[in-house]
């Protein structure tokens, strides 16, 4: 290991844990300081590192991925042993899922108190070594620049992940000296980034060999930030594109060739294009079980090129054709090389047909809802919402029918607006992201579009928003209820309705959200009539100094729609309840 | 299902089996037997697991193998071209009418005597599964009393070494850390 800047001067292991930050480019942290971290609290108190004090450690968690997604930078958190710990289990289980750039520093027990079940002492490296992309404990002052390196490096390069780094109290008082490595050598990790070249030449003959492709789009692509990349590719072949939940903004929606988000809750074009294609070109996605429906039905008719950073995820779930392991922009890019090559010699590929029958289904079964007589739709509450706050501006949403809702209705143009809880599906994820994301993106406008029971259960950072100078905007779609699951109740249980009541309507409004605002001192705004919807949303803009939340008293029994029911094929879609589409397979 | 030997090399770091057993439990992959021990470089540990399961899993089992940060490199050792060993100390009834036909069994499998007492006899054998099995259905008359068994071990035939170019360090340059790559 090669090291720079040992001055030879001794310092604690708490001042080189916060000058290998500093070192690694660390600005801001979100953290709660307790007894095994506070060490490392005091030399923070004098470093140019902006530290949050959150109001819940898991708020840190996700505001730090929020931050990430938002800054293109690592996000950290910070917390004590123990409990501070395993408080940041969620937001490090929700960023494995969803590849964020994260690492977590926690304290330990002394070196000499662990094992022992002392106070505050849970093993955090063990309990999180299944969700993270790797776990370090350091009970050597020695070894923490070297270790703050790694973290960084590995949770940054590659396919992201969350990196945990915990360090026991007794390294942190011991003392050290300070030299930030400039080489690091980890025999075991060798991402390959670079595509082979055999690979994308077989994917560009299967792709001019096909006669309806279509482009599966995963979050990978804007993790590598390969939207250009992407969007040079499809209006080259002029292929279409689906986008997944984690892909929203990789691909304009705005753009022809989109036809949406496919899966559960997809539009019918979306699961049609992958459904009935005969070639599906998947680029950083991973064949999700809510995008395939039952895995066995799923496109059946369809070879696969798989593209992916993680050689792991290529043939998980469903047999591939072409694997090519890569960064999906350099894949991406040297397709568009390839295919150019073809298209100057004269063979392009002959699409015609079955774009021309997806743009027929997309015509016939656009996204749709009813409009409620005497009552607010949600669905229109987030098309204005989209259309008067622009893509330019950053959405975070928590988990469940407004997600559903706000990645149909906002509309999205531009990668990394869009910063929601995929794979974990993370209630309570949308405040603290947004908090993140502010600070991450400071001139962004960045709303949280949030039910009525995920803001309670993260709302608490509305405090942390307000005293840290942090202006994000809530839209809570409220429903009275546990809405997602309620939608179940109305169709798999008989309406049923067991514990998904949450009393927040005009009978009871426990808790009153707007009286909430007020007493975090952010603005509380309601709304329950379309008419309203323009004004209080302007309202809600203007307002630029403390944070906003608008309780938009929503139509409780709207529903998510389409539809495939959990664990059934893609084929059996429905746009509506008991409605499925009849497609014309003569027009392909 | 098929068994598949699986030659890994590890850093030899505190936490390594954890992971690598966590792994195979949370993935639903079956171990049959594992063993660890040091190898020529004091930095690398190997492990040789042995698993049942089908073709494609066995790609995963390869594949998030890969994934882990300490996980240096797998081979798939063909047991064609790989001598495999066990190892089993097993305690059986012997005594003075006995003793004796237990003694031919330990010769005609190259076993060794490692404990004698007036009623029992502990020998060791080393050998491919089959051998260790055989061993142990002969024996089975005579009353086995105690037996321990160690983890298939294995290595390639030839001069080849799978650890040669595993020490070779890669460094990577620490420059815009934290910044994305992409």
């Amino acid at each position: 290991m090669s090291e720079q800047g040992g001055s030879g001067t001794q310092v604690t292991g708490a001042q080189s844990l916060i000058k290998s930050l500093e070192s690694a480019g660390v600005e801001n942290i979100f953290g709660i300081p307790g007894g095994a971290i506070l060490p490392a609290y005091d030399p923070l108190y004098d470093s140019s590192i902006r530290h949050i004090l959150v109001r819940h450690e898991q708020g840190a968690g996700h505001a730090a991925q929020g931050y990430a997604v938002a800054s293109g930078k690592v996000g950290v958190c910070m917390a004590t042993s123990g409990p501070g710990a395993t408080n940041l289990v969620t937001p490090i289980a929700d960023a494995y899922m969803d590849s964020v750039p994260m690492v977590a520093v926690t304290g330990q027990v002394p070196a000499a108190s662990i094992g022992t079940d002392a106070f505050q002492e849970a093993d955090i490296r063990g309990i999180t070594m299944p969700i993270t992309k790797h776990s370090f404990l350091v009970t050597d002052a020695a070894e923490i620049p070297r270790t703050v390196a790694e973290a960084f490096y590995l949770a940054s390069t590659g396919r992201p992940g969350p990196v945990l780094v915990d360090v026991a109290k007794s390294a942190l008082q011991a003392m050290t000296e300070f030299s930030w490595p400039t080489e690091l050598n980890l025999p075991g990790y060798r991402p390959v980034t670079r595509p082979h070249a055999k690979q994308i030449r077989e994917a560009t003959k299967l792709i001019l060999e096909s006669r309806k492709p279509v482009l599966y789009v995963g979050g990978g692509v804007i993790r590598a930030g390969a939207n250009k990349e992407l969007r040079a590719l499809a209006e080259l072949t002029g292929m279409p594109v689906v986008t997944t939940l984690m892909a929203r903004g990789a691909f304009p929606d705005s753009h022809p060739q989109h036809l949406g988000m496919p899966g559960m809750h997809g539009t019918v074009a979306a699961v049609a294009g992958l459904q009935k294609s005969d070639l599906i070109i998947s680029l950083g996605a991973r064949f999700d079980d809510r995008v395939t429906g039952n895995l066995d039905s799923f496109a059946p008719g369809a070879k696969v090129i798989h593209a992916d950073i993680d050689p792991a995820e290529i043939g998980k779930n469903r047999a591939v054709d072409v694997p090519i392991v890569g960064d999906c922009r350099e894949v991406i890019a040297d397709l568009v090389v390839a295919l150019q090559a073809e298209q100057d010699a004269g063979n392009t590929g002959d699409f015609e047909g079955w774009v021309a029958f997806l743009a027929g289904v997309k015509a016939k079964y656009p996204l749709g809802y009813d409009t409620p007589t005497d009552a607010l739709a949600p669905q229109y509450v987030l098309q204005r919402l989209g259309q008067i706050s622009g893509p330019e501006s950053i959405y975070c949403a928590g988990v469940g029918q407004h997600q559903m809702w706000a990645t149909h209705y906002l509309g999205f143009e531009n990668p990394n607006t869009w910063i929601n809880s995929g794979g974990l599906g993370t209630m309570g994820f949308a405040v603290p992201a947004a908090m993140g994301a502010k600070v991450g993106a400071p001139d962004a406008v960045v709303w949280a579009i949030d039910g009525d029971g995920c803001f309670q259960m993260t709302n608490q950072e509305l405090a942390t928003c307000t005293l840290e100078g942090i202006p994000i905007k809530v839209a809570i779609i409220n429903n009275e209820s546990l809405g997602m699951v309620r939608q179940w109740q109305t169709l798999f249980y008989e309406g049923r309705y067991s514990n998904t009541d949450l009393h927040t309507g005009p009978a009871r409004r426990v808790p009153d959200f707007v009286k909430l605002a007020d007493a975090y001192g952010a603005v509380g705004l309601s709304c329950d009539s379309a008419g309203d919807v323009d004004a209080t949303i302007k309202k809600a803009m203007e307002i630029n100094d403390v944070p906003v939340v608008v309780d938009f008293r929503v139509h409780r029994d709207a529903m998510v729609w389409p539809m495939v029911a959990a664990g059934t094929s893609n084929d059996d879609i429905k746009f509506a309840r008991d409605l499925a589409p009849q497609f014309e397979e003569d027009d392909l | 299902m098929s068994v598949h030997t699986l030659s890994v090399l590890v850093e030899n770091k505190p936490g390594v089996l954890a992971r690598i057993a966590g792994l195979f439990s949370r993935r639903g992959f079956n171990i049959d037997s594992l063993a660890v021990g040091p190898t020529e470089h004091p930095e690398i540990s190997r492990m040789t697991i042995v698993v049942n399961v089908e073709e494609s899993p066995l790609e995963q089992v390869t594949k998030q193998l890969n994934k882990l940060i300490e996980v240096i490199k797998i081979v798939e050792l063909d047991d064609r071209e790989a001598i495999e060993r066990e190892l089993v100390l097993v305690k059986v009834k012997a005594d003075v009418e006995t003793r004796s036909q237990v003694l031919d069994v330990v010769q005609l499998f190259k076993a060794r005597v490692v404990d004698v007492a007036t009623d029992a006899i502990t020998l060791e054998v080393t050998g491919n599964s089959d051998k260790l099995a055989d061993f142990l259905r002969v024996l089975e008359p005579f009353g086995i009393r105690e037996l321990v068994q160690s983890g298939l071990v294995a290595i390639g035939r030839g001069g080849r070494s799978i650890s040669e170019r595993t020490l070779k360090p890669v460094p990577v340059p620490v420059a815009q850390l934290g910044e994305r790559t992409g």
